[in-house]
């Protein structure tokens, strides 16, 4: 009890004072770039979380056809694994420009995101002609919950890539502009992790959509 | 031109929107007017409107909360007048305006008062509490808030043009698909969450890593106050649950825009997905809200008691242990969906244990009050009054958590007065208790504490009378959401409501009194020490209002109730004259982007609401083109030199020292 009492008073009723030293003392903020990254991936999980309903509600309606044509109708495995090897080749391009930013180099940042964004055009095109195609052969959105389901999510996948390939122009024209500033390098760290998330989903929409969708 | 958007669209022959409206309009005139001719507008735009300041934002989105109070309660006593009014008659609401008020009210509170007022506290609060200068992402902080503002701009415009949503606060397919539907109040509803989502997404974020990555020197995990820790699980819900809302709420506009079939009765659209979805953001939703609060009541009755919080490990537990939970639970509003009795069973079950981990906070504040040399100061009256409120609504939802009881009382007004049992006594009671414990810390001087003890009551009082008879109601078979009823019995308790309904319009009316008398006497309300309620924890520490840069120099934390540690090891040591090593401070820099971009999601809301397909296309790329701005700026800080630093810090000390000498030499 008195003991208790001792360490009450001196502001420690949980005897917490004896952690320190053992790695759990703690020595203040973090410096920007963590907190930044930290910031930047917190988002991403967010961002899968949502992923997740839209993979969770494709699920539920995969067998909602209504007399229309199904998955093993519909999907091209060919030009899915074109789709895929850009987008895989495309994160590799990427991370080539955030070495090349590490190391100050314009000229190379500039050529990987470029050839980045090239990959990530050519990546939209081929979705972009697969949505025309489907939608002209009468198997639109609109014809079935899992026709529904299915341009959603892989469509939601799409206007990410969308939306990263406009702030990649961004940062190339921030880049150019400004060159490597300490806000700049935080920008492309967040630019990185984002464009390689869009590639963890898009393994995630290649094996769950199109791979089990042929096989049934 | 205008898409769907016509003349037509305002109801000049509703006189009831019209007046309200007509009202509201000649109040924000007359504020404007007051505002342009007084020459505030510059003070306005530099100090509030672009501010990044974390206080200052914490202070808008509370300020946000209580107008739009004022606007969630007044639909509230039209529809207890309504209720009140109409056996065997119409009442005075046509059927598809009193819709229009339930849906608007209960979005209103959820959406635009608890979650901009739990929001708001914990950004004034969480980054003094931690010992730090700001939040992590300053300026999305401020993108946060007026995307929430937009959000709630929205909702009101729809009282002028056009219509509100006629389908409950959650639009449940398939009466929300544009079959059942056709009109632009559920539109309204799906664009104006889906921007206010993205700002307490925002909001979420922020707030996760500013607990997660900026704490100051010492301040471990297990050394934080309780209410970072419930900011920490409630901003962790935020994140987890938010993007589902956003999902599902995209998929319904998908259905309604583009003749997707997610939620439709064709096609193989599945309506029960859109209830479990919208309830895996849903229950999680209602922790989002009552974390916070169970952290205020924390702070509260620690410092009244004067104490240091009973089993604060416990009750880092007891949070954690909620915010898990909460996320298995969402099927028990919904037992009546037919899963199953094993399914149910599962669900009821976690729905009980959720009840554990809060039980334990309750006994935790008990003890702490136990032995305790109590002060019944206003926030203290908060917190005694939801413990007992809450555990009534908490025992009343165990109740409705058994299957079986629950198919009895399945959207009866039992539920509805279960719920509005929590999230008054335990929320809102939580909010108050919060604005009253840190008003002073906004803005240097304290509320009026016998008008804020005359408000409390009526509200307490109000609240028993106008809920308790909604248990009875519900209990004899009366479902929610009735425009007008033929049953005798029902009558008497409706009429009790209203009169419930009035008292509580009468402790709105003491805190409105409240704030205007408190401003008016400012000078004897006043806070010099900055500690006006020998609080425990860092934000007493320093000024009241802090400075911008909030600590001189960075606290460094040896103990939990850190500050309470300091105050102590200064009367044992007596005060320490050495002053401290003052540097230059950076400070982020305020920016119009928040307001700005706001401004575009509000033109491009607007227009996708009304089917204005240029007006979106130039919404977005003005939103797009203020970040680019944004982007491209030179200077995102400014610093504060060293002398300025000691000259603020001086002021502060001495008027400490004045008052530790007078009460040295009582």
């Amino acid at each position: 009890m008195a003991d208790t009492t001792m360490a009450h008073f001196h502001g420690d009723p949980h005897h917490l004072r004896s952690l320190e030293g053992s790695g759990l003392a703690h020595s203040g903020p973090a410096a920007k770039r963590i907190v930044t990254g930290y910031g930047f991936w917190i988002f991403i999980l967010s961002d899968m979380v949502m992923f997740s309903a839209f993979f969770a509600t494709y699920a539920v309606l995969l067998g909602q056809t209504a007399g229309g044509p199904t998955g093993r109708d519909l999907f091209s495995l060919r030009n899915v694994a074109i789709e895929t090897g850009l987008l895989l080749a495309s994160s590799f391009t990427c991370g080539l420009a955030s070495i090349a930013a590490d190391f100050r180099s314009t000229i190379w940042f500039q050529i990987a995101m470029a050839v980045t964004c090239a990959l990530g055009l050519g990546f939209l095109a081929i979705e972009a002609r697969e949505f025309a195609d489907l939608v002209a052969r009468g198997a639109g959105p609109t014809r079935s919950a899992f026709l529904s389901a299915f341009f959603t999510l892989v469509g939601c996948h799409g206007l990410h890539v969308s939306a990263g390939i406009l702030w990649l122009l961004t940062m190339m024209a921030q880049v150019f502009a400004k060159g490597f500033r300490a806000d700049i390098q935080r920008r492309i760290l967040c630019f990185a992790l984002f464009w390689h998330a869009l590639d963890i989903i898009w393994v995630a929409v290649f094996t769950v959509v199109y791979l089990l969708g042929s096989a049934k | 031109m205008l898409g769907k958007l016509s003349w037509s669209a305002i109801p000049i022959d509703q006189p009831i929107p019209m007046i309200a409206s007509g009202a509201v309009a000649l109040g924000i005139l007359g504020i404007l007017a007051w505002v342009v001719l007084k020459g505030h507008l510059p003070y306005l735009w530099h100090e509030w409107i672009t501010s990044v300041d974390h206080k200052r934002i914490g202070v808008m989105y509370t300020l946000l909360a209580s107008v739009m109070l004022l606007r969630g309660f007044s639909d509230a006593v039209m529809m207890r007048l309504q209720q009140a009014l109409a056996f065997h008659s119409n009442g005075y609401l046509p059927p598809e305006h009193f819709n229009q008020i339930f849906s608007a009210h209960g979005t209103i509170m959820i959406f635009f008062v608890a979650m901009p007022f739990v929001i708001g506290l914990m950004n004034l609060v969480v980054p003094l509490q931690l010992g730090v200068r700001d939040v992590a992402f300053p300026t999305l902080n401020s993108v946060g808030f007026w995307l929430t503002a937009t959000g709630a701009l929205l909702v009101n415009i729809s009282l002028v043009i056009g219509e509100f949503a006629r389908t409950g606060w959650l639009p449940y397919p398939p009466l929300s698909e544009l079959t059942y539907s056709p009109g632009v109040g559920v539109d309204y509803y799906l664009w104006a969450l889906e921007i206010s989502g993205v700002g307490t997404l925002v909001a979420g974020i922020n707030l996760v890593t500013t607990v997660l990555k900026l704490r100051t020197r010492g301040m471990t995990y297990l050394r934080m106050p309780m209410f970072c820790w419930t900011t920490l699980a409630s901003n962790l819900l935020i994140v987890a649950a938010f993007p589902i809302l956003t999902a599902t709420l995209a998929m319904l506009i998908l259905d309604r825009y583009l003749g997707f079939h997610f939620f439709t009765n064709e096609a193989g659209g599945n309506v029960m997905m859109f209830m479990n979805l919208i309830w895996a953001w849903g229950h999680p939703e209602v922790y989002i809200l009552a974390l916070p609060a169970f952290g205020i009541f924390s702070e509260v009755v620690s410092t009244f008691s004067g104490k240091p919080l009973f089993g604060y490990r416990s009750m880092v537990l007891a949070t954690m242990a909620i915010c898990i939970i909460s996320f298995m639970v969402w099927l028990h509003h919904f037992f009546t969906m037919g899963a199953g009795p094993n399914v149910n069973a599962i669900f009821g079950i976690a729905s009980m244990i959720i009840a554990v981990p809060t039980g334990v906070k309750i006994y935790n504040w008990l003890f702490t009050m136990y032995g305790g040399r109590i002060r019944f100061a206003t926030p203290m009256l908060w917190s005694i009054g939801f413990m007992v409120t809450f555990i009534i609504g908490g025992l009343t939802g165990v109740l409705v958590a058994v299957p079986p009881a629950d198919f009895l009382l399945h959207n009866s007004l039992f539920l509805v007065a279960h719920f509005h049992n929590v999230i008054i006594g335990g929320v809102l009671f939580g909010a108050f208790a919060g604005y009253t414990y840190w008003f002073p810390k906004a803005f240097g001087f304290r509320l009026h504490e016998g008008l804020g003890k005359a408000a409390f009551w009526f509200w307490l009082v109000g609240f028993y009378v106008a809920f308790m008879p909604l248990y009875a109601l519900g209990l004899l078979g009366m479902t929610r959401r009735m425009q007008h009823y033929d049953v005798a019995e029902w009558r008497p308790w409706l009429i009790v409501a209203g009169f419930g309904a009035c008292l509580i319009t009468i402790g709105i009316v003491f805190q409105i009194l409240q704030l205007v008398v408190s401003i008016r006497r400012r000078a004897e309300l006043r806070d010099s020490t900055g500690d006006p309620w020998q609080g425990r924890s860092l934000e007493w520490a320093t000024a009241s209002p802090p400075p911008a840069f909030n600590f001189a120099v960075l606290p460094d934390v040896v103990g939990e109730d850190a500050y309470w540690e300091m105050k102590s090891h200064a009367e044992r040591q007596g005060l320490d004259n050495n002053e401290p090593d003052y540097q230059d401070i950076e400070m982020p820099r305020n920016s119009p982007t928040g307001f700005v971009c706001a401004f575009f999601a509000t033109v491009t809301g607007f227009a996708l609401i009304w089917h204005i397909w240029w007006m979106v296309a130039a919404g977005f790329i003005g939103a797009f083109a203020t970040f680019v701005v944004f982007a491209w700026r030179d200077h995102d800080e400014y610093v504060i030199p060293a002398a300025e630093v000691a000259r603020i810090d001086r002021a502060n000390v001495a008027e400490r020292r004045a008052l530790a000498g007078l009460a040295g030499s009582a």
